[in-house]
């Protein structure tokens, strides 16, 4: 089948994605756009307390405009990280992702997997900032980077402009 | 339903060939006794071949393949005529072969234009006729679009290319054994065709060369197919090719009804879908073939849960390409990228069944519909 040049974690993940959908009033929404193809994608948290009183990831849940490793990639993520503390979960990286996929992806779709670990970064950025929390280095770093690769895309594809703009839209 | 990217051969076809792959094996350019009986069925393919194409005033080459014959064609006919000019004009939804081969000659000093196309895919003759310089040795505007189906005016641009001295190259690869290709209908100086789109094998292709075009071989050698095309020639593959072209020709207007009748059937139901769209002309257009785009969902995902479905179909969207660029053509006729992002081409053919139709029209909604629920967009970008 075409889709045999990925492993079987991706093909189950893609078959049957988990966490699909939003959370209404999430405590942080975080978006992430591929500079490479266009692909476009949300995260949505919702934060609580472990036993410790550390703070969690309650619930997440995603929704991917893209394709079929954008998608279980995303599935994915939300697997490793649901239950995690924020701590945990922002250690994972996109390396993580790929070794749990099993088998190499494709060199034409690394930049696929980046984009769910962005998704989540963002999540938390955008929880840190509603929290008035301060937010950490490394995620204005991220932040940064992931703003100005959504610029380019406004730049380089006229189209994803508009798509931005009813996007922020339709976050207000 | 991707009968487009290839089809499978026909069993007349591969009975046909059989001999020439094991006792009949001599090469063509030996004089004795096996060699003369492969030369013979390979000048009775390719007789066979030209009354086809009604290429009285001109030869058939053989090729490996319509690409090679699309390379030749633009970079023989460019390198030969470098005295005259080096203006090369092209349509901007050619194949990537001579899109490529156009490109590759650019940067050996040749200039290109680009001839525009309207929302549907069509060529405008008059803009063939304003792009044409003094210094232009070539039009190259494919006859029907692999990606959408649209059938172009070649009819006008011929006779345009004619009364301006240009020599008109079509690429007919897409639509032999779909619709007529006649070279004298279109005023062809060149025209390429393949057997693997019409039920013949892979590996066979053929280039139309009209008497008195100037053009310079690719490959040299023994001096095979008129000193334009050295290769020890593919007996099998011509015999191949010209008895699939014969049973197309036989088959045209039946087939050409029937898929017709099942395209609109299809197009019917998925056009059914919400924010489903049609691409491509609504009548000048392939029988075969149907390319829609699905607003908030991505092609290769698209794609991927069909497959899963047993339903092969192809897409021209930037994730399943290897540049992970969308389609250009559909660029061209004006799609933005997030629209190309969700594009899918269904092609029909010989054994494409009424029930097979229907199954494709009951699932595809399904499958638009679950990937809908994982797009951030809901039902508005």
């Amino acid at each position: 089948m075409a889709s045999s040049q990925y492993s079987k974690e991706i093909i189950k993940h893609f078959r049957n994605p988990k966490n699909v959908g939003r959370i209404e009033d999430a405590d942080g929404v975080g978006k992430a756009g591929n500079l490479v193809c266009g692909d476009l994608m949300k995260m949505y948290i919702e934060i609580g307390e472990n036993k410790k009183g550390q703070s969690i990831i309650k619930d997440i849940k995603f929704e991917t405009f893209g394709c079929i490793v954008a998608i279980s990639n995303s599935s994915l993520l939300t697997t490793m990280v649901k239950g995690k503390t924020i701590e945990k979960a922002l250690e994972l990286t996109r390396d993580d992702l790929i070794e749990k996929l099993g088998k190499p992806l494709p060199a034409i779709k690394l930049h696929c997997s980046i984009l769910a670990v962005d998704a989540l970064h963002e999540a938390f950025f955008d929880y840190y900032t509603r929290a008035n929390l301060r937010v950490p280095e490394e995620l204005k770093k991220d932040h940064e980077r992931i703003q100005k690769a959504l610029e380019t895309i406004e730049h380089e594809h006229k189209e994803f402009t508009e798509l931005e703009e009813r996007l922020l839209g339709e976050k207000k | 339903m991707d009968y487009a990217a290839t089809t499978p051969v026909d069993p007349r076809v591969l009975r046909a060939m059989q001999p020439y792959q094991s006792k009949k094996f001599g090469n063509t350019m030996s004089l004795h006794s096996f060699g003369q009986e492969a030369k013979e069925a390979l000048e009775k393919s390719r007789q066979e071949i030209s009354s086809v194409l009604n290429a009285k005033s001109g030869k058939v080459v053989f090729t490996g393949s319509a690409t090679e014959a699309n390379n030749q064609a633009l970079k023989g006919v460019a390198f030969a005529n470098r005295e005259k000019g080096k203006h090369i004009i092209v349509s901007s939804i050619e194949h990537h072969c001579v899109l490529d081969s156009a490109h590759w000659l650019q940067k050996q000093g040749f200039e290109l234009t680009y001839l525009p196309v309207d929302r549907h895919g069509l060529v405008d003759p008059s803009s063939v006729g304003d792009a044409i310089r003094k210094d232009t040795v070539l039009v190259s505007v494919m006859h029907a679009n692999n990606e959408i189906g649209t059938i172009e005016p070649l009819k006008e641009i011929g006779k345009i290319c004619r009364e301006e001295g240009v020599v008109f190259h079509t690429d007919a690869a897409q639509s032999l054994g779909k619709i007529p290709v006649d070279v004298e209908g279109v005023n062809a100086g060149l025209l390429t065709v393949c057997a693997h789109k019409l039920y013949g094998p892979k590996g066979i292709g053929a280039l139309f060369i009209r008497d008195g075009v100037r053009i310079e071989p690719l490959l040299h050698g023994g001096g095979h197919e008129f000193g334009l095309r050295s290769s020890t020639v593919n007996v099998a593959g011509a015999v191949g090719f010209a008895a699939a072209v014969e049973i197309a020709g036989r088959q045209m207007d039946s087939e050409s009804k029937r898929l017709t009748k099942l395209r609109d059937r299809l197009q019917e139901g998925v056009l059914g879908i919400d924010d489903a769209h049609l691409n491509g002309h609504p009548t000048l257009r392939l029988p075969s073939i149907a390319n829609f785009w699905f607003a908030f969902i991505e092609g290769e995902s698209l794609m991927a849960q069909l497959d899963m479905r047993n339903v092969a179909a192809s897409t021209g969207s930037a994730c399943s390409s290897e540049s992970l660029e969308p389609s250009h053509v559909l660029i061209a006729i004006g799609l933005k990228h997030e629209e190309a992002h969700g594009s899918l081409r269904l092609s029909l053919g010989r054994w494409t069944t009424r029930q097979e139709v229907d199954y494709v029209v009951k699932v595809l909604p399904q499958v638009v519909q679950e990937l809908r629920v994982i797009s951030p967009f809901k039902g508005r970008w």
